[in-house]
């Protein structure tokens, strides 16, 4: 049951990522990148991570989705014209493709022995996290509520029409 | 599953996202290829935290809320960024963005 549910979520991330290239018109884009993401969370969900499956469909499929459809809408994007190849180009990008893939599948082949074992009874909760975020971690926390409120600041101010 | 299983999805997500970065023109695809790629690490810090052999180590999932977080500012400020380009250029085309002075 684990191994087709990791399967069907990995292989509809995977063929959404795809499409999200392969479209030419950016709300197809974007409407693929909010179906990636939602099967992302499936893949937390099966690695016993519910918090961050929750986080990640409210942040990403909610607030950064709505920022990029928002933003593609404003600007009222047109299709993509097609890229033009040329030989050069093609060449020279199949064989670093085809060197890094060598590469990558060599290494993956001469890998020790998997690791399969999880311990089954830790779990993504809410309650040790929030333990450790109010404790161990307090400085990271509030050094990245800084770093939101100079991201919003710089946000209004680039976005702003003249800035006198 | 295996952990390799994970990872190897991981790396092929990443490179998904580092196409779409590479090959669209469009300034706003070009971000979601990085979303793509950072979507990809925070899986392999969840899966290394699963098959950790510590269980009560939950920092991998403390790493990942800090990386949703910074992505979040990163998008808001990167679309920012965009629309005050278009404000100049009257384009997101990167290719025809190719002056600093403007």
């Amino acid at each position: 049951m684990q191994a087709a549910l990791f399967y069907f979520f990995a292989a509809l991330t995977l063929v959404c990522g795809a499409l999200i290239i392969l479209n030419r018109n950016p709300i197809n884009s974007a409407m693929f990148l909010v179906l990636s993401i939602a099967s992302m969370a499936g893949l937390f969900v099966l690695l016993h991570a519910f918090f961050l499956a929750a986080v990640q469909v409210l942040v990403y499929a909610g607030a950064v989705m709505v920022l990029f459809l928002f933003v593609i809408m404003l600007l009222d994007l047109k299709e993509e014209d097609r890229r033009k190849f040329n030989l050069f180009g093609i060449i020279t990008g199949v064989i670093s493709v085809a060197a890094i893939a060598y590469i990558s599948f060599a290494a993956i082949r001469s890998g020790s022995a998997s690791v399969s074992r999880t311990a089954s009874d830790i779990e993504g909760g809410t309650l040790p996290l929030g333990k450790l975020l109010f404790t161990n971690y307090l400085l990271p926390f509030e050094i990245l509520s800084v770093l939101l409120l100079v991201a919003m600041v710089g946000v209004i101010l680039l976005s702003k029409k003249d800035l006198k | 599953m295996p952990l390799h299983y994970y990872l190897i999805f991981s790396a092929l997500l990443f490179a998904v996202g580092l196409a779409g970065a590479l090959t669209r023109r469009n300034a706003i695809l070009v971000l979601v290829g990085i979303e793509l790629m950072l979507n990809a690490a925070n899986l392999n810090f969840i899966a290394f935290w699963r098959y950790s052999p510590d269980p009560n180590a939950i920092q991998g999932i403390l790493f990942v809320i800090f990386s949703i977080a910074i992505a979040a500012a990163e998008a808001a400020v990167g679309l920012a960024l965009i629309i005050s380009i278009y404000r100049h250029y009257k384009t997101t085309n990167l290719e025809k963005m190719d002056s600093l002075k403007g």
